[in-house]
């Protein structure tokens, strides 16, 4: 299969810290790619890499045999990037289907002019949005929320909404960051259901996740980070039987 | 209707000035609108009357070719000023606009072909009342267009979280630049529409306290929504009018209480009304909601009982 996203000995630092360390690994197109580690391995930070939040210090980071390291966040959204946050960061004022509205922004392509002289496909268009919008908040459990201010849902829902937002540019690489953090056990289950029905859409997921029984659940390929370097990789039940890997959550036994 | 005609007469130039200081008050608005505390509006209003008075009284060209000059100078201004100061965040943002008004406004001071610190005067009165309304319902229609579609949508997005909304693919970049160039174009009328309303211009009319009054009529009527800036300045221009009544009889200068009476309703507003005066009356409906709803269990509990 090949490979949609690749990074090539990423490295990114932050004074003395390397918080990335020269990570190599790929995600091929239409898989779902685990990345786990303990606290501090470095996971977030390259999500923010792959995202454009930071630019690499070093290495290269390419998607579909494009380089996009160091490109402006707007611009790797552009080619098909979408991601949540691991602290959630919704639009708190804007309602869950506003939220989503800004979420369509890549695929939204409405007549300045049509909107201005107030004809009806301007509308039309609006109201199409916004039935996508609904629609996305129906495939993430939440149908009936669409109106709540983001602020005033409880933190499973802004989690989903977070991912039904991302889902509205219909990227070809969606990055989850932690995306079951704080949930419970029957939520968790909806997203693990909702993350094999969007890599069954074709679209390619990689997910930052402390759940590991989600993880082992739902991935195809697993990579391992500990203190921003690749220690292990391959498919669950490699990962879990790894030596490296098992050092590196439980301790070495001496 | 001859007692209208009376009041219309005796208030001409408030209300002329209701609609310029609303022009103002959304120049800073659409800042606002995408997060940004830009503050240049009355150095590019200076530019706008300058510019303006300058074409009809020595390029003799008709007014409307003058208020074009008016809007599209100080928008010019605004690419190559937004470009480095847009880079800037929150307070910064603020103090690099104000910076930039206040070099306009030394420049006119001592740029002897426009007289200095006297300013131009004399110049043809030729903006309306219908003009400046014009331009404040055109503008209104603008942007209630813009509320809700997907730039609107993407002003707020920037407004609430702005690395998030570029992870969204919007180039805030853009739109904050946008934002300040229609700001000036706005700031900029409202100067061309002033100078041929008054006679005169002078540069220490566009001074820092003048940019202080428009950021005060957009926070005082509310921030949040675009109708805000208007409310906030119709406000604030008709209660000082107000106030010139009042003054003798609580025994202080006009002038002075002006000033109180505007720091006492900023200060009233951002405690009590964060959103500005057009939430009053959904802050009312939700406190009749509120206490009609403790109300209610106690009156059952009473029936029961």
């Amino acid at each position: 299969m090949s490979a949609l996203l690749s990074l090539r000995g990423v490295e990114r630092t932050f004074g003395g810290l390397r918080a990335v360390d020269g990570a190599s690994f790929e995600v091929a197109a239409g898989t779902v790619h685990g990345l786990i580690g303990p606290n501090g391995a470095g996971k977030t930070t390259l999500i923010n890499l792959v995202s454009g939040l930071l630019a690499p210090t070093a290495g290269a980071i390419e998607l579909g045999g494009r380089a996009i390291a160091g490109l402006p966040s707007h611009r790797i959204a552009g080619l098909g990037v979408a991601r949540t946050f691991q602290s959630i960061r919704l639009f708190p004022e804007l309602t869950a289907r506003d939220n989503v509205l800004v979420g369509q922004h890549l695929r939204r392509h409405p007549s300045l002019l049509a909107r201005l002289l107030l004809l009806r496909s301007a509308g039309e268009e609006a109201r199409a949005a916004g039935e996508r919008a609904g629609a996305l908040l129906a495939l993430v459990g939440l149908p009936d929320r669409a109106n709540e201010q983001a602020r005033h849902l409880s933190y499973g829902e802004q989690r989903r909404v977070e991912i039904a937002r991302a889902l509205a540019s219909e990227p070809s690489l969606l990055l989850l960051d932690e995306p079951t953090a704080g949930m419970n056990p029957v939520e968790v289950q909806g997203v693990a259901q909702l993350i094999r029905r969007v890599a069954a859409d074709g679209h390619s997921v990689l997910l930052v996740e402390h759940n590991v029984r989600l993880v082992m659940n739902v991935c195809d390929r697993i990579t391992v980070l500990n203190f921003g370097k690749v220690i292990a990789e391959g498919t669950p039940p490699e990962v879990a039987a790894h030596p490296a890997v098992i050092t590196a959550y439980l301790g070495s036994e001496r | 209707m001859e007692q209208l005609t009376d009041i219309y007469l005796t208030y001409q130039s408030t209300i002329g000035y209701i609609g310029i200081n609303a022009l103002l008050a959304l120049s800073i608005y659409v800042s606002l609108s995408c997060g940004q505390l830009a503050l240049g509006s009355a150095g590019f209003a200076a530019i706008g009357a300058y510019a303006s008075a300058l074409a009809t009284m020595k390029a003799d060209l008709p007014f409307p070719v003058a208020l074009l000059v008016a809007a599209l100078l100080p928008a010019l201004v605004a690419v190559p000023l937004g470009l480095p100061v847009l880079r800037l965040k929150g307070v910064f943002l603020a103090i690099a606009t104000i910076g930039f008004g206040e070099v306009v406004r030394l420049g006119l001071v001592n740029w002897d072909y426009v007289n200095g610190a006297q300013g131009i005067v004399a110049i043809p009165q030729k903006a309306s009342i219908w003009m400046i309304y014009l331009a404040v319902a055109v503008t209104l229609f603008l942007l209630w267009r813009v509320r809700g579609s997907k730039w609107g949508f993407a002003l707020e997005a920037i407004r609430e979280d702005e690395p998030a909304a570029r992870t969204m693919g919007i180039p805030s970049t853009q739109y904050k630049l946008a934002m300040l160039v229609l700001g000036a174009a706005l700031a900029g009328l409202a100067g061309g529409l002033e100078a041929h309303f008054t006679f005169m211009v002078a540069p220490n009319g566009f001074g820092f306290s003048r940019v202080v009054d428009m950021l005060v009529f957009a926070v005082v009527g509310g921030a949040q929504v675009f109708w805000g800036a208007v409310a906030g300045a119709a406000f604030l221009t008709v209660l000082p009018e107000a106030l010139r009544e009042l003054a003798p009889l609580v025994g202080i200068e006009p002038g002075p209480l002006r000033l109180l009476v505007n720091g006492l309703v900023l200060l009233l507003v951002i405690l009590f009304l964060p959103a500005g005066l057009v939430s009053l009356p959904r802050r009312l409906r939700e406190r009749r909601a509120a206490r009609k709803a403790a109300r209610a269990p106690a009156g059952g509990a009473g029936a029961a009982a």
